[in-house]
């Protein structure tokens, strides 16, 4: 089971990235639960300063940018 | 036969050929932008020369186009420059520098660094605790919204260079002495006390190597996403600013926003801060009030508190300031815009 988590305060990119992860999980099909992360501190936490971010397995793989599905589903694999 | 190699041309050589056929072509719409404006108006709408309407039109037919094709160049271009800088490497730069040249290189760096508001406290967050001073955060927190690639185009196709290189200059120097002020006053009591307690995870992104074309895509990604979002503030504030244009008498604004009327330059930096519009949507409209005898300092100062300043960034700097310090930083800031807009008035 993939953990994905999207860090974002709700802007317009982070549903983007949100519906990229979703749509790359599903063509992977592998098992996984994606969360939204909106609270600020959480955010800065995780050491991410340009959302959205792409969280997987509690590891940041992408900040500040809505990768291509193909480039997110490496991230994912 | 052949081999099929032969037939595939060099990628690079292939992309600045169509880079240059893009650039020449430009050029050459771009020059003709005026007399076509001109045929539209007077040829194809067949509206009468020396009317309110024709007056109106002609200003959005040429504006429009003008400010669009612009925006694309600047924007792509800066769009590669600002792949080369991630906020990351900002804040590495920035770390532990000392006041004042840290205050400089926050400024510059905030012009070039990605940056979007609702980003702002994650980045503030990072800032501080990276051991970035105070100051310094602000510094950078207030350059990079208010000089930015949108508002340097804007200024120089409505304004021409003087005014954009006027904008940008002074709105570096606001940045600079208004976050070395903030530095000064030693507020960090005044930072909400959960920000300097946040644990940082490591993060799991390591340099990413960009080749050249990747550099040319981020600018290709920079004019789909920022001309995307700003084109319609840009043609709403032309249509306004065409309305003003047109049908505005001149001098209308010399008594209120006139170079005799000191009082106009606070007012109209009080009344922008709660506005918030972003640099498309404002500079159209000042730059009509401009022709019609508003005075350049003051319509400065007005432009730099809409852009600069706004009641959704203080919301969300709540989150990470307390309000003695919100409302200092608001001070400091509005202050230095108002002398900056009192100075150009009585140099100007």
């Amino acid at each position: 089971m993939k953990k994905i988590q999207i860090l974002g305060t709700g802007c317009k990119k982070c549903s983007l990235l949100a519906e990229a992860a979703d749509k790359a999980a599903k063509e992977l099909g592998i098992a996984y639960e994606l969360s939204k992360v909106t609270d600020l501190g959480e955010i800065a936490s995780w050491g991410v300063m340009f959302t959205p971010a792409l969280v997987v397995d509690g590891v940041v793989k992408v900040a500040g940018k809505v990768p291509a599905i193909e480039d997110v589903k490496k991230l994912l694999a | 036969m052949p081999s099929p190699v032969k037939h595939k041309r060099h990628p690079f050589l292939k992309n600045f050929g169509l880079g240059l056929a893009g650039a020449i072509l430009w050029w050459v719409v771009y020059r003709h932008l005026g007399t076509t404006a001109h045929w539209l108006t007077f040829r194809v709408f067949g509206l009468a020369p020396g009317t309110h309407l024709a007056a109106a039109v002609e200003f959005f037919a040429f504006e429009v186009p003008k400010v669009l094709m612009l925006l694309v160049l600047v924007v792509f271009g800066v769009g590669i420059v600002r792949s080369y800088f991630t906020p990351d490497r900002t804040r590495a730069v920035l770390a532990g520098k000392r006041e004042f040249v840290g205050n400089v290189l926050a400024a510059l760096l905030g012009v070039v660094t990605p940056f979007c508001s609702c980003s702002a406290v994650p980045l503030f967050i990072g800032f501080v605790t990276a051991g970035v001073p105070l100051g310094v955060t602000f510094s950078f927190l207030i350059s990079a919204p208010m000089v930015n690639e949108i508002a340097l185009v804007l200024l120089l196709g409505l304004f021409g260079w003087k005014v954009a290189v006027l904008y940008t200059g002074t709105g570096l120097v606001i940045a600079i002495v208004a976050g070395w002020t903030l530095g000064r006053l030693k507020l960090e009591r005044q930072v909400e006390d959960w920000v300097y307690a946040t644990k940082m995870r490591v993060s799991g992104i390591g340099e990413e190597h960009m080749d050249l074309a990747a550099h040319i895509a981020a600018g290709h990604e920079a004019v789909r996403d920022i001309v995307g979002r700003v084109w319609p503030y840009v043609v709403i504030g032309i249509a306004v600013g065409a309305g003003i244009h047109g049908y505005v008498p001149t001098n209308a604004m010399a008594a209120i926003m006139g170079k005799n009327a000191w009082w106009s330059v606070p007012l109209s930096v009080l009344i922008g801060i709660p506005i918030y519009s972003n640099a498309a949507g404002i500079i159209p409209i000042v730059q009509a009030l401009l022709g019609k005898g508003a005075a350049l300092g003051t319509v400065l100062a007005f432009m730099m508190s809409v852009i600069g300043l706004s009641f959704p960034e203080a919301v969300i700097l709540r989150k990470v300031l307390k309000l003695p310090l919100l409302l200092t930083f608001f001070g400091v800031v509005a202050v230095g815009i108002m002398v900056v807009g009192l100075l150009f008035n009585a140099l100007l």
